[in-house]
């Protein structure tokens, strides 16, 4: 029973933080790019917005469960079969994208306004604005959005264990739910809350320490 | 007989005897070298940085109301001026560092920086324009997360300029402004005075043609609107770049400029150097602010 919940602490590891990884690399141009092609943006391409919004709206409102399921053909594709830990990461990263997306572009509406019209009046370009002053200037609040995605990635791993996704929440169901071992459930509880707990603390203090406006 | 540029190039035997001239009938460091250059090329330039606002018109829009913000203003800017733009909320001051630092298209009209419409430049052009322009606002404004160095540093990493280059240039600027110590701190280490000293420099950095500074001293005590604006003074006298103060506070333009603009409903109203407009207001807005002003005292 420790093997196996070794590895499916492993899995759980891998799923979460391989499907992080790329959801910050989709999600990331994707909410830079609805913040700045707004109306009121700095390179304005409103049905560009308008487009994106709407696909990332779209993808939101399926609920997780469903979206693994609906994706079967399309994990398939990608990684030749749809259940498994590499079925698991491409439809969490689908998932994921737009939450990143939404994320992202709420991190940046927090930089100053002002900063932003500043920076424009030195003549910087869009692309000098992005890079210098938008995420440079929200570095601590994506540090703290990479917790969250993680975070929200453990509860999605586990119901990606529904439909034979390994890591934890596979165990959970295999043998907490159908073989009735009440322990093997507990424990699978106990990791994920311990998990969440250190990716949270973690990048806390990372966040803080990278913080410049905490003197 | 007529001195045509290619002649006129032979009447001068040494420009280093002319600068002197110039220097001593004060005429600009800046303006005198450009002068002796244009010589050179024989587009023979003698003059500044000249800034003209030509019948600048702007409106606003909502669902029924047109409001007339900036309506047919045009004044004259000269290069080393000291001006002080000074109006009440809503007489169009912001509607005009809006134009001034061309981030909004005027309605009609134009502004010129000697022979160039401002408003007619696109893309990479307008890019380049803007760098021209030093400004300072309310608000300050500085990157949260980087320090005095860096943000000083930062309209000079836009033009790519190499390191030593502004490693070079930020350390004049920092000590310029008198912030040596605080060379590595971080905005929210600073009082309200030393991020404007920031700003300040940073606007400096890209040696501009034109220093606007919006309410510079509106969010500080006036201990320290005192000594920012002596820097301003100071840096008017080392550089002499032109500087225009839009504010509110007529103490303000009283203290540092020469010559004052008084705005009202989206017009300039008054226009002349400060002790004139001052002693002897025409108008009925300047005679209101000035009485406020002696009510304050």
């Amino acid at each position: 029973m420790t093997n196996l919940l070794i590895k499916g602490t492993i899995d759980t590891l891998y799923i979460v933080s391989m499907s992080t990884l790329f959801a910050l690399i989709g999600g990331l141009p994707i909410g830079v790019f609805l913040t700045v092609w707004k109306n009121d943006g700095i390179a304005p391409f409103v049905y560009g917005e308008k487009l994106l919004s709407g696909i990332v709206n779209t993808v939101r409102s399926i609920p997780f469960v469903i979206l693994i399921i609906a994706l079967f053909p399309f994990t398939r594709l990608i990684v030749g079969r749809s259940y498994g830990v590499e079925a698991s990461i491409v439809a969490l990263v689908v998932g994921a994208i737009p939450f990143v997306a939404r994320l992202v572009e709420s991190a940046l509406a927090e930089v100053d306004e002002g900063l932003i019209k500043a920076a424009i009046t030195m003549g910087a370009t869009p692309w000098q604005i992005v890079v210098n002053v938008y995420l440079v200037e929200s570095v601590p609040a994506l540090i703290r959005l990479v917790s969250l995605t993680m975070i929200t990635l453990v509860g999605y791993a586990a119901m990606a264990g529904v439909v034979g996704g390994g890591g934890l929440g596979d165990i959970a169901i295999r043998y907490g739910l159908h073989r009735y071992q009440t322990d093997v459930m507990l424990l699978t509880i106990v990791i994920m809350v311990i998990m969440v707990q250190l990716i949270q603390s973690g990048f806390n203090f990372i966040a803080n320490r990278l913080d410049r406006r905490r003197a | 007989m007529t001195v045509s540029p290619v002649n006129a190039i032979e009447y001068i035997p040494d420009s280093g005897v002319l600068e002197k001239v110039y220097l001593v009938i004060g005429m600009r460091k800046k303006v005198v070298t450009r002068a002796l250059s244009s010589f050179a090329d024989g587009s023979f330039f003698i003059g500044g940085n000249m800034i003209r606002i030509e019948n600048l018109t702007k409106s606003y829009r909502n669902e029924n109301n047109r409001l007339l913000a900036l309506n047919d203003v045009s004044a004259t800017i000269k290069d080393g001026e000291f001006l002080g733009i000074i109006g009440s909320s809503g007489a169009g001051k912001s509607t005009l560092i809006r134009q001034l630092s061309l981030i909004e298209r005027p309605d009609k009209g134009t502004i010129w920086l000697d022979d160039v419409d401002l408003f007619k430049l696109n893309g990479q052009d307008l890019l380049r324009m803007r760098r021209q322009l030093g400004i300072v606002f309310q608000g300050y404004h500085l990157l949260e997360q980087k320090n005095v160095f860096e943000n000083i540093a930062f309209p000079l990493k836009l033009v790519n300029m190499n390191k030593d280059e502004i490693k070079k240039r930020v350390e004049e600027l920092i000590s310029l402004v008198g912030l040596n110590e605080k060379a590595f701190a971080y905005p929210i280490q600073l009082s309200g005075g030393q991020k404007q000293r920031v700003a300040i420099a940073r606007a400096l950095a890209s040696s501009p043609s034109l220093l606007l500074c919006d309410e510079p001293t509106s969010a500080l005590d006036v201990i320290t609107t005192k000594s920012i604006l002596d820097l301003l003074v100071e840096i008017h006298r080392k550089t002499n770049v032109t500087i225009v103060i839009i504010t509110h506070e007529l103490s303000v333009v009283k203290t540092v400029c020469k010559r004052v603009i008084v705005m009202n409903e989206g017009s300039f109203v008054e226009d002349g150097s400060v002790s004139e407009v001052f002693v002897s207001p025409k108008h009925e807005m300047t005679k209101l602010l000035l009485s406020y002003q002696e009510g304050l005292l």
